[in-house]
């Protein structure tokens, strides 16, 4: 008897999203395979908030079918989001409430088991341990982002999703956020999509680029052969190829 | 323990967890009082203020009519029973509305806490809430004017029961409606229970409505309360067949809050509202 084959973690087939008459993405489709990272690039309106949304269950789609780890979304999402995980600049977690506060709730949401030594592994990996008992909202930029980052891997999560992740960082802290961001996605074998505008940070961590345009894929491929095909040094400057409608500057490409 | 282990035993553990997803939600809410005495402060101060300004007008009039020194204490009982059936709406709310000011909802949303969990724990915080503001001022009406709310015993919990029912299905829907409308409808979370306060009678009986209104104040359970609540103290009678319509009112209320909130919650879904929680 065959084995049935594992559900890529996961798989968007023919996506559509249209808001009123406006096309927020239009007829995408993508695998991941497991313990890939994957960069999702973008100009503003492109589109990469609306995919990850609608991975996340977030946003019902308009035609097309999204499944994660087997699980038709939004429809089945319950089977897996104990599974998954994101951090976004869209949403922030309580500010009252202190590190460990915060933790513990989410942690109690995601059913993670013996709660308080996963805490303090994060804080110790994050580098939170000597302000969990201090308010999230009396953190600076950095040390909120840690947050965001220790409640986005309180559940270990299978898939993470991470939109924007250092924004708005010191180049230092950025820095940081990738090198931890790196070091879990090695040791965890985890699928991870990641929307960013900082070039850099996509180079460095994703094997993958998926480049969407208005709401569609325009290019989708290794950091490197993009590089190779569109005759550029650096992955901003074919982004801005791609954003401005300059095509493939290769010769060879072409 | 290795990574695995832990997500293992996550896996294990999000079986049959409901009741600790509740127990996460109630927690963050404790937190929050916890930690905030404006929050806890204003639990009390709204209910006191009112307590006492009626508790005066009432002790005036039963000073200088015969009808109202005999109806002692519908005016304060009154406005108890309309500060559980506010406060409990205003409660749920509240803790609702904390998750959009805080940009928490997002976090909610993808996690595996589900609607009806939150809404659990909606429910329960709203009564402790009201907890906190009620038992303070209910002894303050003994001690500033010898109304004893507890005396009236097993009628007390049937008009309890019968007002939390009411303001938790409309503290659900006016969640939804946020939920799909963004922070614009903020307003009818405060706003909303004042439309029901002229046709539930709180102050007066149901005859003093014109004729083709009073159909209207039948409609709504908290009317059959407040009637109880008057027949118990001018007539000195309980009468359970208004709290037995009451009841039968409130689980067809708190079905179409129910559905109502579902609806709104795919409908935002569909539109993308959750995405955009501002105005």
């Amino acid at each position: 008897m065959c084995a049935m084959p594992a559900s890529p973690p996961i798989e968007v087939d023919r996506l559509v999203k249209i808001y009123k008459t406006v096309p927020a993405v239009d007829g995408i489709s993508f695998t991941l395979q497991p313990g890939s990272v994957t960069g999702l690039l973008g100009g503003n309106g492109a589109g990469k908030t609306t995919t990850i949304a609608t991975i996340m269950g977030l946003v019902m789609p308009t035609s097309g079918r999204v499944s994660v780890l087997g699980a038709e979304m939004p429809r089945q999402r319950y089977r897996v989001l104990h599974r998954m995980n994101f951090e976004s600049p869209y949403v922030e977690v309580p500010m009252r409430l202190t590190i460990r506060q915060n933790l513990t709730v989410f942690g109690m949401l995601y059913g993670v088991a013996d709660l308080t030594h996963r805490i303090a592994q994060l804080a110790s990996d994050l580098d939170l341990t000597d302000l969990l008992d201090r308010p999230t909202g009396r953190l600076s930029a950095g040390q909120k982002t840690r947050v965001s980052l220790a409640k986005a891997l309180i559940n270990n999560p299978d898939v993470l999703l991470l939109d924007e992740p250092t924004a708005s960082l010191d180049p230092d802290t950025a820095d940081w956020v990738r090198g931890h961001l790196e070091r879990f996605c090695h040791e965890r074998n985890a699928t991870v999509l990641l929307a960013s505008h900082n070039m850099a940070e996509v180079e460095r961590l994703c094997e993958r680029v998926i480049i969407m345009k208005r709401g569609r894929i325009e290019d989708d491929d290794a950091p490197a052969k993009l590089l190779a095909r569109y005759g550029r040094l650096t992955l901003e400057e074919v982004f801005l190829d791609v954003a401005r409608g300059d095509g493939i500057h290769s010769e060879a490409a072409q | 323990m290795t990574d695995r282990a832990v997500s293992d035993r996550t896996t294990a553990a999000q079986t049959g967890s409901s009741p600790r997803r509740i127990g996460a939600m109630m927690l963050r809410y404790w937190y929050l009082l916890r930690s905030s005495w404006p929050r806890l402060l204003d639990l009390v101060y709204w209910p006191t203020v009112q307590m006492v300004t009626w508790g005066f007008l009432q002790y005036y009039i039963s000073t200088n009519a015969g009808f109202f020194a005999r109806a002692g204490g519908t005016f304060i009982g009154a406005v108890l029973l309309w500060d559980i059936l506010f406060r409990g709406q205003l409660g749920f709310s509240i803790s609702f509305l904390e998750e959009m000011w805080s940009r928490n909802i997002g976090n909610l949303m993808m996690s595996p806490l589900r609607p009806l969990e939150f809404i659990a724990a909606l429910m329960v915080m709203s009564v402790v809430r009201l907890a906190i503001g009620a038992v303070p001022v209910t002894i303050l009406a003994i001690a500033f004017f010898g109304f004893n709310l507890y005396g009236m015993a097993f009628a007390l919990v049937a008009f309890f029961c019968n007002l939390m029912l009411t303001s938790w299905a409309i503290g659900i829907f006016v969640s939804g409606l946020i939920l799909r409308n963004g922070m614009g409808a903020e307003n009818l979370a405060w706003s909303i229970m004042f439309l029901f306060m002229p046709l539930t009678c709180v102050y007066y009986p149901v005859t003093t409505l014109p004729v083709w209104l009073q159909p209207v104040a039948w409609l709504l359970p908290p009317t059959y309360v407040f009637e109880g609540m008057r027949t118990l103290l001018i007539q000195k009678v309980f009468r359970p067949d208004l709290m037995v319509d009451a009841l039968a009112l409130n689980a067809v209320l708190f079905a179409a809050g129910l559905f109502g909130f579902i609806k709104l919650l795919q409908s935002a879904r569909r539109h993308g509202s959750l995405l955009q929680t501002g105005e």
